[in-house]
C-alpha cells in the first residue's frame, strides 16, 4: 500500500511540476493549463491524504480507495479532450475564414495591378 | 441586375475549358468566377488563361468552403444573383435561364435544378434511387414541400440567399444540408427541371461504398442542424 501511495504521490507531482514548467516558460496558455493544473492538484491532495481519498470514495460507493484516482484522472481526460475538440472546432472555423479572405484580398489585389498597369 | 456564376473546381483543369466556353455562349450577361479550391492539377492557370476571374485558396477547403468563398466574393460586390455551376461539366449551361426566370418571378429565394422532375431522362441504379428517394422523402418532410433532387449543385440564389451563405454555409456535403438551414432562416426554395451530362473528364468523388456513408453522414448532420438553435 505504502508503495501504491509514493507511486500517486510522485506521478501527480511530476504532473504537477511539468504543468508549472510549460507554463513558466510560456510553452502552454494558462487559458489551456487550467483544467491541467486544477486536475494534478486535485490528484496529488488525494494520493497525500489518505482519509480524503477514503472519506471520497465512501461517499460514491467505491469498495477500494486508490480506483477513485483512475476515475478522477479517468473525467479530467475527458473533459480535457472535448475541451481541446472544441478549441479545435473554432481553430479549423478560424482558419477556414483565413484561407477564404486570402483568396479574396489576392483577387483584389490582382485587380488592382491590372487596373493601375492599364492606366498606365 | 447583376449576376454571377460560381464555379467550384478541384483538379478540373480538362473540363474547365468546355465549362467555361458553355458558360460565355448561353450566358453572355453574366460575370464568371472560378474558385480554385487548391488544386493540385494547372487548373488555376487554366482558369486565368480563360480570362475568368479566379479565386485562389491556399489549401483545399473542400466544396463548402470553396462555394462560400465564392459566395462572400458575390456578396462583396454587390451581386443580385449567384448561380453554382459545377466545374466537372455536368451541368449544361443554356439551363441557367430557366433557374434565373424562376428566381426573378420571385417564386423563390434559391432555385434548384432538378434532375428528377422530368419523368424517364434519367435512370439511376436500384441503391442509387434508394437513396434519392430517402433524401427526398425526408427533406420534404423537413421543409414541408416537395423537393426531388436535394444534392443538386446547381442553383441560382437570390441577395437574401447570398448574404446569409456569405455569412454560415455547411462545410462537407453542403448541398442537402444548406438546403435545410436556408428553410430554417425563412427562405422558400424552388425547383426547376434540368438536363445534367455524364462528366467529361475525371471521377466522380462518390463511388457505391462512400454513398452509404455519405448518406448516414448527411442525414445525421441534418438532424444535427435540426437541434441547433
Amino acid at each position: 500500500m505504502d508503495i501504491l501511495k509514493a507511486l500517486a504521490i510522485a506521478g501527480s507531482a511530476v504532473l504537477l511540476f511539468l504543468v508549472l514548467e510549460l507554463i513558466r516558460r510560456g510553452r502552454l496558455k494558462e487559458r489551456y493549463s487550467l483544467l491541467w493544473l486544477f486536475s494534478s492538484i486535485v490528484l496529488l491532495i488525494l494520493s497525500l491524504s489518505r482519509s480524503l481519498l477514503e472519506f471520497f470514495s465512501r461517499l460514491v460507493g467505491i469498495y477500494y480507495p486508490p480506483s477513485l484516482l483512475f476515475l478522477i484522472a479517468f473525467v479530467f481526460l475527458l473533459l480535457i479532450t472535448l475541451h481541446f475538440s472544441a478549441v479545435i472546432s473554432g481553430l479549423s472555423d478560424k482558419n477556414k475564414r483565413l484561407a477564404q479572405e486570402l483568396a479574396l484580398l489576392r483577387q483584389e489585389m490582382d485587380e488592382a495591378k491590372r487596373l493601375h498597369a492599364n492606366a498606365q | 441586375m447583376k449576376i454571377i456564376i460560381i464555379v467550384p473546381a478541384y483538379n478540373e483543369e480538362k473540363s474547365l475549358p468546355g465549362v467555361i466556353r458553355d458558360l460565355c455562349d448561353h450566358v453572355p450577361h453574366a460575370d464568371i468566377l472560378v474558385v480554385n479550391d487548391g488544386s493540385r492539377d494547372s487548373t488555376e492557370r487554366v482558369a486565368r488563361d480563360l480570362g475568368v476571374m479566379v479565386l485562389g485558396l491556399p489549401f483545399n477547403l473542400g466544396i463548402g468552403g470553396a462555394m462560400q468563398t465564392g459566395y462572400r466574393y458575390a456578396e462583396r460586390n454587390g451581386y443580385d444573383i449567384a448561380i453554382q455551376f459545377d466545374g466537372d461539366g455536368q451541368h449544361v449551361a443554356s439551363e441557367v435561364k430557366a433557374l434565373v426566370d424562376m428566381l426573378q418571378q420571385g417564386k423563390a429565394d434559391i432555385v434548384v435544378g432538378s434532375r428528377f422532375l422530368r419523368r424517364g431522362e434519367y435512370r439511376p441504379s436500384f441503391f442509387r434511387k434508394l437513396g434519392i428517394w430517402i433524401f427526398s422523402t425526408v427533406l420534404s418532410a423537413i421543409l414541408g414541400m416537395r423537393v426531388t433532387d436535394t444534392t443538386s449543385g446547381f442553383r441560382a440564389a437570390n441577395r437574401r440567399v447570398i448574404e446569409f451563405f456569405s455569412r454560415s454555409y455547411p462545410e462537407d456535403y453542403p448541398e442537402v444540408e444548406s438546403l435545410v438551414l436556408l428553410h430554417r432562416a425563412g427562405m422558400t426554395i424552388g425547383e426547376v427541371p434540368v438536363v445534367m451530362r455524364d462528366r467529361t473528364e475525371g471521377s466522380s468523388s462518390i463511388t457505391p461504398i462512400r454513398s452509404a456513408y455519405y448518406m448516414i453522414k448527411v442525414l445525421l448532420a441534418v438532424f444535427i442542424d435540426l437541434l441547433k438553435k
